[in-house]
């Protein structure tokens, strides 16, 4: 078995989010995809918005900066993420496609063994 | 009893030529590993050089060939299971899983498994061509790079890539799940019809086909065709390129110019070609819906079947266009339906479908746009407009016959009418 990360994208300045119907229904699905595949998850926490983020550049005299925002700014946004166990990509794959991801999309990467 | 050395090297180098990509791929179903997999069986070749000298050359050197690779490569996991048990802290206690067991769960070819394991959606569309070639068809490293015109160490670069992202994120040497399976099998065929196309008319440089990239797509496609026989999509695929191949001869003339599909010598197309084509779109077509490929075929074969350009049935060849392009709504599909709608209706309603693509961002790039607007002109009366047309379509091609083929056009319109 392998693990790994679902990472959860979508684009935060969508008006949508701001429809509590909507949130209440993306809430639902996300319950509805831990019920399904509860014996694959190890974990898995929405994030609060990039708003929110802090982000620490080092730079090569070992300086580090702290700056406001996410880290690289891009349209869809890192909200969530899942970490999976699964027998190979294409069962992580399988997964990953119940992944709720309204307005964006979920990358997977595997997980480096220790 | 002992073989002669060099009976033995000619029959190793028999065995290289005819079945590495067979032991390969059953020595990739022990090692899950395309890497390790390859010096096993790097390592079995070596290896028949000396034992075939002593024991003579097996019945089946393929089957010889891939029982010693198999063996090695399950001695490499026991080593590194020994080598795991007593080093628990140093190598994780992550399990290595091997399939030991595999003709449990064999299902058709070991090839059929790697193929759709290089053909992997999540690699690279440039990466899965590049393994096919190298791990299905068998070409060699630098074989490989020249057919995507890099260099030997870039091409080496981006297998080492590819078979590391296979490794690391664990894509399995399987057969898909049914649910899964036309969708990756489309993946498969999309890789081997790219293939074909780009030999079929090379984008760059100075001969019109080549053939080493088409024989390989059909080799594919025949290897294909018997590990899933029932496939609509394969059948289709494999009798488009047949019936495309079928014309190679006459496409050019001897001294290298390009001839167009009307004015080929019909007499040079390979029958024989033409009517495995042939039976294999129907059997194709019996399927509902139709699959792309399987159209493309069916316009192939009115084509192959009519005795010359103005006695081919257009009416049926757009009508066919009319379903391919609810199935496959490409710029090329509409462009081609154009064309043939000019064949039925005369050179002003083609002209009239082509206007109505002039918007298109792929199409204004594509030569054969221009050159399509340039012939309907023509045959229209309007030079200018018909040399203008020419030379867009000489700026935008980019293979030599091609090139030579529209400048002797364009030079047959400055001449007075």
């Amino acid at each position: 078995m392998s693990e790994y990360l679902v990472l959860i994208y979508s684009d935060e300045a969508d008006p949508s989010w701001r429809d509590p119907a909507n949130r209440d229904r993306v809430m639902k699905d996300h319950m509805e995809f831990g019920e399904k595949h509860g014996a694959s998850l190890r974990g898995g926490n929405a994030l609060h918005p990039s708003t929110s983020a802090t982000s620490l550049r080092h730079d090569a005299s070992g300086k580090v900066t702290v700056t406001d925002g996410a880290f690289v700014e891009t349209k869809e946004a890192l909200g969530g993420y899942y970490l999976i166990e699964a027998a190979d990509l294409d069962e992580a794959l399988a997964i990953a496609k119940d992944v709720p991801a309204p307005l964006g999309g979920v990358e997977v990467r595997p997980i480096m063994p220790t | 009893m002992t073989t002669g050395r060099t009976q033995v090297e000619a029959a190793v180098a028999q065995a290289h030529r005819d079945e590495w990509t067979y032991v390969l791929a059953a020595t990739v179903r022990v090692t899950h590993d395309i890497d390790i997999a390859e010096e096993c069986v790097q390592d079995a070749y070596a290896r028949a050089l000396s034992a075939w000298a002593i024991n003579g050359i097996p019945e089946r050197p393929g089957a010889w060939l891939t029982t010693v690779a198999r063996r090695l490569a399950i001695d490499f996991h026991r080593r590194r299971e020994i080598q795991d048990r007593l080093l628990p802290y140093l190598n994780g206690v992550a399990e290595k899983t091997m399939d030991l067991d595999h003709n449990s769960t064999s299902v058709g070819d070991d090839r059929l498994q790697l193929i759709f394991t290089c053909c992997h959606p999540a690699l690279a569309f440039e990466s899965q061509i590049a393994l096919t070639l190298r791990y299905i068809c068998g070409l060699t490293t630098s074989e490989v790079a020249r057919v995507f015109l890099v260099t030997e160490s870039t091409m080496a670069a981006r297998l080492t890539r590819a078979k590391k992202k296979i490794s690391v994120s664990h894509i399995p040497f399987q057969v898909p799940a049914p649910l899964d399976l036309p969708e990756r099998t489309d993946a498969v065929l999309e890789v081997v019809h790219l293939l074909f196309t780009t030999g079929h008319t090379a984008p760059t440089g100075s001969v019109l086909v080549r053939e080493d990239l088409t024989s390989r797509a059909i080799e594919l496609a025949r290897m294909l065709r018997q590990l899933l026989p029932g496939n609509s999509g394969v059948a289709g695929l494999l009798s488009l390129m047949l019936l495309s191949d079928a014309r190679r001869i006459a496409r050019t003339s001897p001294d290298g110019t390009m001839i167009l599909l009307g004015d080929q010598d019909r007499s040079k197309w390979d029958r024989e070609l033409i009517d495995e084509g042939i039976h294999l779109v129907r059997e194709a077509l019996t399927h509902r819906p139709p699959s792309r490929f399987a159209l493309m075929a069916a316009i192939g074969a009115v084509h192959a079947e009519a005795p010359s350009l103005c006695e081919t049935d257009w009416r049926e060849i757009v009508a066919i266009y009319d379903l391919l392009v609810l199935t496959w709504p490409s710029p090329v599909v509409r462009l081609n339906r154009a064309a043939a709608v000019g064949f039925v209706d005369g050179p002003r309603a083609g002209l009239a479908a082509l206007d109505e693509l002039a918007g298109d961002p792929f199409l204004s790039h594509y030569a054969y746009y221009a050159s399509a607007r340039a012939e309907f002109l023509a045959r229209l009366g309007c030079w200018d407009q018909a040399r203008d047309a020419y030379e867009m379509a000489l700026e935008t091609c980019h293979n030599d016959i091609e090139r030579n083929f529209l400048r002797r056009r364009l030079d047959d319109l400055k001449l007075p009418p």
